[in-house]
Parts: structure tokens; C-alpha cells; sequence
């Protein structure tokens, strides 16, 4: 699930109108009450040994607790106007415990009582005695050492609930003046911000308190020819972060200048909305694409959704094993594919490796949800699948001792479980920039930003679209195309990568809704890569008429 | 967690409404529990509960609003989030879009609610699963389930006069099948209010079914088909158009309903004109909410935020008659710069169909494909309703009538405008996801490509 899901599990889906969900289980508040520090250590201290005594007094032989604060503000707006302001806030308790072997959960909302926590545990222990029956093999559970009170927060250097929200305000209506001065029709355009305060404790003997920081800008400009019924839309091009309100600030570095201009580390909205209505506008001319096979030159703000739909839900093991076959699905990159050690997953310049450390990342944090430190481990080497992602449940499967970090639970009030870590495709090792790629294209696409996608349960077939498509011939961008999607097979898709640029083109892109589960669940991830040339990829034509 | 009473929900949102020193005043109360368990592998992966009750107040101030949340009930409590929500909406920024409350309301009756359901309990929901996975077990399959069921209640009221109550409850239950060398899968996806109406092995015995029927698939060209599809894949076929019905959308020019040269096609014959679609809250299979609400989360809505949607009611409404767009929705701001009745969304809806079933359907059918499922289905572009998926879970090719061989599965581009006026029957609806569909046979329904996804 991606951020269009979102829309279309509003009823908004056919606008592509981004309003986000109300968080479960969240009360408004004001923009001040976002500032306001949190419970305690000692006080959350306190509560969490409550839950894991009353766990394991009623025969837990495990039990973890998460006291979770979740802040958001969001701003919405269209064109010259201000459609909301939502500053939420989500306090609540949830209870993991095993017993009898198997797992039992259960949360309560907007609690302080040592008598509510204990009485969640004992809950989350009737769950699991009464689901007992129904296990074939009791909970294996990864040894994990407690850590004893310990801290993490994200890299802060402006808050982002600290800047006025007049400043918010102003500066995306701002950027929709800007827009529409410059040739669109209409803009929405939202800022994220989230805040989510974790407090962990384990029967392991662990006490961690997180504070971790996300942002996302994100507008999309549409332009519409009513003579002709056309419309065409171009979102921005900026990246949800691991960051705080400093994203938004840039530094001459994090512009890549090019056929437009793609950022990195910082964003600059109002550039960036100024360049879409122009965009969405010559989009509203542009050629309709010719079906056929073209060799295509992917921006790391669109090579992002691939990685996330082909290689990081792939890799994931719970899937591999058939955990998620109800919905999500299970994958092709099956065990006997990683227990031959060569399986071609892509070429020999394909590097994938998973982390939940690198700064500045959505999944960047000190501990996972399970009490795990966080860490780097390589998926795909030089093309051969060479590991996937698990969890304390789950890596005696794979003959390991220790988890690999990667659990996590979107609310207090939901279960934690596998969860994708950052899923990145390694820079080339030669030295190799975009302008040098295009140079040896011979008839190609260059595509910039994210547009639509879907792909298998079984992560095979893909499909996807972008925001700009440039035609590329005789290794010169000629001009713009529209109606372009490709679809392709993951591991033919990936043996046909030839060229990955080198670091100085690496950047992030990412999303705040992946989607898994059972009650569905979201995930903050990011995907790092540099650009990457692809060969002979199928290219079709999405033009209709109804 | 103890639903709230008509009466009590009455005396806790009056009793706040006293508080209000804003120019206007709503109010809404909703709580309830949503609990759930899952399995995999033919044994219960997770399982829990999670419940709360939140009470939402919202200020209006000139043309300035403010909303704040608390779920202590006295009155001092009450009162500090009433000065709170007054205090949000003096610093919020005039929305010149603020159209005032309305006025006293009269809503339907739905009939959303089974005390069967509100009183299951963890053994009960251990019973279901293990009633899906003893079936699969004694034939060598393996299942992966999930039933969630909730009970609920929401209560809005206004400074205005307005006051509405419903209480709810819902199941939803699904499961895949596998066989146990994973060469066959099938699906079967289940949803009522009342938990007694789910006959847990029979409908895994569908899955099962489809699971033994699907292996050894065989590959067939992608390229135009006649299709059935079952109304599993009808019903995520149509979301999209359901829940694109804004009229502003189309007044602006970026809708499937928007008409070349400006406006909106209202009025237009749009697609088949054996198609009619409706919305009725008080239909008793597939009963919906009888307020507004700006979307169709039937957890979301009872479990904190308060109710969304401005208390418009939901009466019964027709989208498309014989083909031809009906009614489009409405904001009341928009409704008011159109000098037009504000309609709101559908909360769900109801394709007629004929009464023909499916299997009716295959035997009438020369040469076609049975789809079971779509998946992972996304608009591609918003204008055409072009969306792209797959088919899962049990595709068969269909020849003479009969059902020949499971194929592989495929991609598909299609536009379900395209699909609704190339249609050639229609069948008996069922309920899927809240909505009644029947099962549809369509001409000409483009596949794009081959996937080996089982």
C-alpha cells in the first residue's frame, strides 16, 4: 500500500485528493499540547513492570510493553485557501505476551492506572491461552539481551512542531501562488509531521525510550484543458524523511540540476512548484508514447517504489514462509532460491542491502519494536539473493541466532510484526554520472518521481508509472512523452539492469504507507539508489477513451 | 466494552452543548471494540482487542472551526475540551468554504446491529478458526484466515437541534487455501453484521475448492477475453468509480464525469443500459450507516476521532439508472455554489443484477475466463478509469460452457466504464465489502501480461 491507497480508502482514491487518515485511536489537539513533554521515564518505568508482572504472574513466559505517544500535525491546503489543520495526538498501551506458547495481545487507550495496564496483560494472556489450541509449534523466540534503561532520538535541528504554524501555513500557500501563477489549474498541497514517543520494556530486562521525527511535503499541481477534456497532474518531487522541520531548508548540494531539478537531503517547494506547473502543462502537449521496448533511465525518485514492490516486500521473510498468504501474499524468492546461494536475482551490478540505521531514513531508529538493535545486512550480492529480513519469531528459520532488527508496530494499539527496513539498491562502484548514462542511450526513457503501480502476490509482475517521462534518442533527451507505464518481471527486470551511477547520485525516496497485515497496518520506509539504466523493458501505451 | 444507550449518548452530548459559548456547536460520540484473529499455516499466528470510546467537539466561529477530543465524561472534563475546541477555532484560519450546521435531522433505522455478534468472545473466534482450518487440514491444504468482528455505536448532535444515533456490528472474514506444494491457491471473502449468518466451513469449502481446482495451470496469450467476473472482482473493480461521484471534481474538469468543454456528464448514458446502481442504508443484506460520513472506514468510525461527515442524511439514492448518471455527490459548499441539493457519498451500494448464477453465467458462455479475484488494482488514469491489476486465486478457462483448465494469471489495463458497456450478463448479487455485486460476464476485457504468481 502506498499513499493513493490511502486516498482511496477515503472514497478519494479517483481525485488523487491527498487527505491522510485519521491516526486509530487519536484525539485533537492543539498545535501547543504538540510540544508538551510526555509521561515520565519513571512513571512509564512504573507502568510497563505493572504489565509484564501481571503477565507473567498469570503464566507468561514472555511479555513486552509498548507506551506509545504518537503526534501528528498535518496542514492541508488547495490553491489560496487552508482546508484544515489536524494536530492529533494518540496515548496508549499495548501488551504483548506468550504464553502457553503462543502469542496474545491486547492495548488500552489513554491510561495511566497500573490496575488498567495489568488488567491489559492478563487480557493479552487469555488471548493467548485461548488460542493455544489452534498453534502447531509453541513461539521460538530469538534470544535477545536486555539493555537496561537506554535512549534514541532522531537528528533534530529544527522542530518541526516548534515552527508557528502561520509559517506552514504561509509557506505552502506560498508555493500554491507560485504554482498557479505558472500555469496550473488547481494545487493541493499538504505538510506531515509526525512524532511518535516509544517507550519499550521487556521481561529481557530491557527499558528503551525512542523519540523519533518524520516529515513529508507533499503537493500534487494539476493542469486541465477543458476544450480537449485533458488533465494532467505532476506531484512533487520531494521525499517523506526520517527528519524534522530541516528538510525543508537546502544547502546548494541538495539540488541536482539536470532536465529539472531533483533534491536530496533538503527540498526547496516553492522551486519545485513553480517547475511542476510548467511541467504539468507541457505533460497536457507532450507525445503520446509509442508501445514498445525501450531501454529506460530511472531516477532514485521513482527507482524507490520499485525496489519497495519488487525487492523489499519480496525479501520479506514472513511472506517467503506464507504468513501473509490471506493478503499481501507470499513471495517467489523462495528458501531453496536463497539455499543455492545462486540465485540470479539481478545482474552482477545489482547490491541490495537492508538497514534501519542510515540518518536522515524513515526507518531510521536505535531499537525496534521488539527490544532489537538496529543495524545494516546485505539482501542481494553482486545479483545472488543472499538473505531476507526476520524478526525474534523467526530467524531460527533461517539457521541465525540473532533478529535482525526489523519489527515494528504502527500504534500502541496494534500487535508489532515483520515490518520492511529501508531497502536500497547500493551505488555503482564506477565512477558514472546521469548525463554520461543518458550519453549511450540509444532509443530510451528517462523517468522522474512516482506514478502508478501494482505488482503480483508473489511479487513477479509489475507495472508502473511516473510523474515526467523524457524520450531519450541517439543519447539525447528530445522531448517530453505521456501515457507511459512498463511492466516487467522482478528478476528479469533487474538482470536487465546494466548501469548504476556512482554515490554522488545516491538519494532517498520513500512513503509513510506500506501496507501489511491483518488488520492492516502502515510502515514508514525509505529506498536509497542512484540512477540505474535498465535494457529492453516493455513500455506500454495507457491512453483510452471512454 | 458496554455499548451507550439512545438515551445516555442524548444526555452526554446535551450536557455538553451546554457548555458553548461558540456561535455554533456539534458534537459526537462513538466507542465500541474491534478484536480479531488471525492464522497462517493452518495454526493462529496473532490475535487481540482493542477498544475506546472518544468524544468529539466541535466549534464553529464565524467562519473559523475548531475540533478537540476527550473520553472522560464529567462535566469538568467536558467542559475544559469545550474551551478547548472554541480556543482552536479563534486561531484557526477563516475557511471560506464553512457552510453552518444543520438543522434537526430524521434518520433511518439501518439495520446494522446483531447481539450475536456483539457478544463473541476469543473462544468463539478460536471456534472459526479452527472450523477453516480442520477443513483444510484433513485434505492436505494449508489455510491462512483472518476474522475481525466490531460492535460499535456513534451519536452525533448539534447546537442546531441535531441528534442521530446507530449502533453497529460487523464480521468480516476471509481465507486463502494452498495446497500443500503451493502449485493451487483460492480465496473466499465473506462479510455480514450478524456473526450467525457465517457458515465458517462451508465457505473455506469454496476456497478449498478453487485451491485443488487451480494447480497446473496452463498459460494462455494475453489479449482481449470475454470475462466473468465473480463479484469478489467486480466489487474491487468498482470502488474506484463508486467513490468518485464528486461533482466538483467533475465541475472542474478532472473526473471520468467531467464532459469535454466543461461541466459534468449528469444525465449523460454513460454505460449499459441494463446497469443500475443504488444506494439504500435500509437494505437488509447489505445495510449501511445512516448518516454521512466522508468515508467508508466502518472500525475507523467506531473506534474514537467521532463520527466524520457533517450529519447529512443517508436515504435511498440512485447513481446510475439504466445506464444513465443519475445523482452525483456533493459538498454543501459546492452544492450551494450550484444552487443543487447537497447529496452525499454513498456508504455503500448496490449493483442490481439479474437472477441468474454463476454457473448459469459459465454455461452460457462459448469461449471466456472465469476470474475469482483482482489484486493490487490502481487507477492509472483518473480521467478514463483505467486501472491496472492482476487476477488471483483462481482463474479457469471457460469453453463450450464448462470450465476447461485453471489458466495463469494475468495483468490487466482496463477501465471499468469500458468493462460496464461491454457487458453481456448479468448475475444474482451477493454481498462483498458492505456492497451487494452480482457476478458479471464483460466482452472484450484487455489482458496486458502473464504472471506466474500463484
Amino acid at each position: 500500500m502506498n499513499r493513493r491507497d490511502f486516498t482511496q480508502t477515503l472514497g478519494l482514491g479517483a481525485a488523487g485528493l491527498l487527505l491522510p487518515k485519521m491516526p486509530a485511536l487519536a484525539r485533537t489537539i492543539t498545535a501547543e499540547e504538540l510540544l508538551e513533554p510526555g509521561l515520565d521515564i519513571p512513571v512509564k518505568k512504573r507502568l510497563a513492570d505493572a504489565a509484564l508482572n501481571a503477565a507473567t504472574a498469570k503464566g507468561a513466559t514472555y511479555a513486552d510493553v509498548r507506551i506509545g505517544r504518537y503526534l501528528n500535525q498535518y496542514v492541508m491546503t488547495r490553491e489560496n485557501r487552508v482546508q484544515n489543520i489536524i494536530n492529533t495526538e494518540s496515548f496508549g498501551v499495548g501488551v504483548r505476551v506468550i504464553a502457553n506458547g503462543c502469542w496474545g495481545f491486547a492495548a488500552i487507550g489513554d491510561t495511566q492506572s497500573e490496575e488498567d495496564v495489568a488488567r491489559t496483560a492478563e487480557k493479552a494472556v487469555l488471548f493467548a491461552k485461548a488460542h493455544a489450541r489452534l498453534i502447531k509449534k509453541p513461539v521460538q523466540l530469538a534470544p535477545q539481551k536486555g539493555f537496561g534503561e537506554v535512549s534514541w532520538k532522531t537528528k533534530v535541528d529544527k522542530h518541526s512542531f516548534e515552527v508557528p504554524v502561520k509559517e506552514k501555513v504561509d509557506l505552502l500557500l506560498t508555493a500554491n501562488g507560485i504554482a498557479l501563477q505558472n500555469g496550473a489549474n488547481f494545487v493541493n498541497n499538504t505538510l506531515f509531521m509526525i512524532n511518535e514517543q516509544k517507550y519499550f520494556a521487556s521481561t529481557d530486562g530491557s527499558y528503551i525510550d525512542q523519540d523519533v521525527h518524520r516529515i513529508w511535503p507533499n503537493f500534487t499541481v494539476t493542469a486541465v484543458d477543458k476544450a480537449s477534456g485533458l488533465m494532467a497532474t505532476r506531484d512533487s518531487l520531494s521525499a517523506p524523511m526520517g527528519r524534522s522541520y530541516d528538510y525543508l531548508q537546502t544547502a546548494p548540494a541538495d539540488r541536482l540540476t539536470g532536465v529539472t531539478t531533483r533534491y536530496n537531503q533538503g527540498y526547496d517547494m516553492l522551486e519545485d512548484a513553480e517547475a511542476a506547473a510548467k511541467q504539468a502543462r507541457l505533460k497536457l502537449k507532450a507525445k503520446s508514447v509509442e508501445a514498445g521496448k525501450y531501454d529506460l533511465v530511472l531516477d532514485p525518485s521513482h527507482t524507490y517504489l520499485t525496489i519497495h514492490e519488487s525487492v523489499g516486500h519480496a525479501t520479506e521473510l514472513d511472506r517467503v514462509l506464507g504468513y501473509e498468504a490471506n493478503l499481501a501474499g507470499t513471495s517467489f524468492a523462495t528458501i531453496d532460491k536463497w539455499q543455492s546461494k545462486k540465485f540470479n536475482y539481478g545482474s552482477n551490478v545489482v547490491n541490495f542491502f537492508a538497514d534501519k540505521t542510515q540518518p536522515g531514513s524513515l526507518g531510521d531508529v536505535g531499537w525496534d519494536d521488539e527490544g532489537v538493535k538496529t543495524k545494516r545486512w546485505d539482501l542481494i550480492k553482486d545479483g545472488i539473493l543472499v538473505n531476507y529480513q526476520a524478526i525474534r519469531d523467526q530467524v531460527h528459520m533461517l539457521g541465525e541466532a540473532e533478529s535482525q532488527g526489523c519489527c515494528y508496530a504502527d500504534s500502541w494499539s496494534t500487535v508489532q510484526f515483520q515490518r520492511m527496513a529501508n531497502v536500497s539498491l547500493a551505488p555503482g562502484k564506477e565512477r558514472l554520472t546521469v548525463d554520461e548514462m543518458i550519453r549511450d542511450v540509444k532509443k530510451g526513457i528517462y523517468i522522474i518521481g512516482d506514478g502508478s503501480y501494482s505488482i503480483d502476490q508473489q511479487r513477479y509482475n509489475f507495472q508502473f508509472g511516473g510523474q515526467l517521462f523524457y524520450e531519450i534518442k541517439d543519447g539525447q533527451i528530445v522531448g517530453m512523452l505521456r501515457d507511459v507505464a512498463y511492466q516487467s518481471n522482478t528478476q528479469e527486470f533487474w538482470n536487465s539492469c546494466v548501469k548504476v551511477c556512482d554515490e554522488r547520485d545516491y538519494r532517498m525516496g520513500g512513503t509513510f504507507f506500506d501496507g501489511k497485515g491483518q488488520p492492516a497496518q502502515i510502515n514508514s520506509v525509505s529506498h536509497g539508489s542512484s540512477t540505474a539504466r535498465f535494457n529492453g523493458v516493455n513500455v506500454l501505451n495507457t491512453g483510452r477513451k471512454i | 466494552m458496554a455499548i451507550i444507550s439512545q438515551e445516555e449518548a442524548k444526555k452526554i452530548l446535551e450536557k455538553v452543548l451546554t457548555f458553548s459559548k461558540a456561535d455554533e456547536m456539534s458534537v459526537s460520540l462513538s466507542g465500541g471494540r474491534t478484536s480479531n484473529i488471525r492464522y497462517a499455516l493452518n495454526s493462529v499466528s496473532s490475535g487481540g482487542e482493542a477498544d475506546n470510546m472518544s468524544l468529539l467537539i466541535t466549534a464553529g466561529i464565524g467562519k473559523r472551526m475548531g475540533s478537540a477530543t476527550v473520553n472522560e465524561f464529567n462535566d469538568k472534563a467536558i467542559e475544559r475540551t469545550v474551551r478547548r475546541a472554541e480556543e482552536i477555532a479563534r486561531l484557526a484560519p477563516e475557511n471560506p468554504e464553512y457552510m453552518p450546521m444543520i438543522g434537526p435531522q430524521s434518520y433511518l433505522e439501518t439495520p446494522m446491529y446483531a447481539d450475536t455478534t456483539a457478544k463473541m468472545d476469543a473462544e468463539a473466534r478460536a471456534q472459526v478458526a479452527f472450523d477453516s482450518v480442520d477443513a483444510c487440514e484433513q485434505k492436505n491444504l494449508s489455510a491462512a484466515g483472518f476474522l475481525q468482528d466490531t460492535t460499535g455505536f456513534s451519536a452525533i448532535a448539534n447546537s442546531k437541534g441535531l441528534f442521530g444515533y446507530n449502533k453497529a456490528t460487523s464480521v468480516d472474514f476471509s481465507v486463502t487455501v494452498r495446497t500443500a506444494d503451493s502449485t493451487g491457491s483460492g480465496y473466499v471473502t465473506r462479510d455480514f453484521n450478524d456473526i450467525s449468518k457465517l457458515k465458517t466451513r462451508a465457505v473455506t469449502g469454496i476456497a478449498m475448492q478453487k485451491a485443488l481446482a487451480s494447480t497446473n495451470a496452463r498459460t494462455l496469450e494475453p489479449g482481449k477475453y470475454t470475462v466473468i467476473l465473480e463479484p469478489t472482482a467486480m466489487g474491487t473493480l468498482l470502488q474506484s468509480m463508486m467513490s468518485g461521484m464528486d461533482a466538483r471534481l467533475a465541475d472542474e474538469g478532472r473526473s471520468f464525469l467531467s464532459r469535454k468543454g466543461g461541466g459534468t456528464r449528469l444525465g449523460e448514458k454513460l454505460i449499459d443500459e441494463r446497469i443500475t446502481i443504488y444506494s439504500d442504508p435500509m437494505n437488509p443484506e447489505a445495510p449501511s450507516e445512516p448518516f454521512a460520513s466522508e468515508g467508508r472506514n466502518r472500525t475507523g468510525s467506531f473506534l474514537g476521532g467521532g463520527v466524520v461527515g457533517d450529519g447529512r442524511p443517508q436515504e435511498k439514492l440512485t447513481w446510475f439508472e439504466n445506464g444513465v448518471v443519475k445523482n452525483m455527490s456533493y459538498s454543501r459548499f459546492w452544492a450551494s455554489q450550484k444552487g443543487v441539493k447537497a447529496v452525499p457519498p454513498p456508504t455503500g451500494f448496490i449493483m442490481a443484477g439479474g437472477n441468474q448464477s454463476l454457473a448459469d453465467l459459465i454455461k452460457s458462455t462459448d469461449k471466456g475466463i472465469l476470474v475469482t479475484r483482482l489484486w493490487y488494482v490502481r487507477m492509472v488514469d483518473p480521467k478514463t478509469l483505467l486501472q491496472t491489476g492482476l487476477t488471483r486465486d483462481g482463474t479457469f478457462y471457460i469453453e463450450n460452457g464448462q470450465i476447461k483448465f485453471p489458466v495463469k494469471n494475468f495483468r490487466f489495463n482496463e477501465s471499468a466504464i469500458i468493462v460496464l458497456n461491454n457487458v453481456e450478463a448479468l448475475g444474482a448479487p451477493m454481498r462483498v465489502n458492505g456492497n451487494l455485486i452480482p457476478p458479471v460476464k464483460a466482452r472484450d476485457f484487455t489482458f496486458t501480461s502473464l504472471s506466474d504468481a500463484i
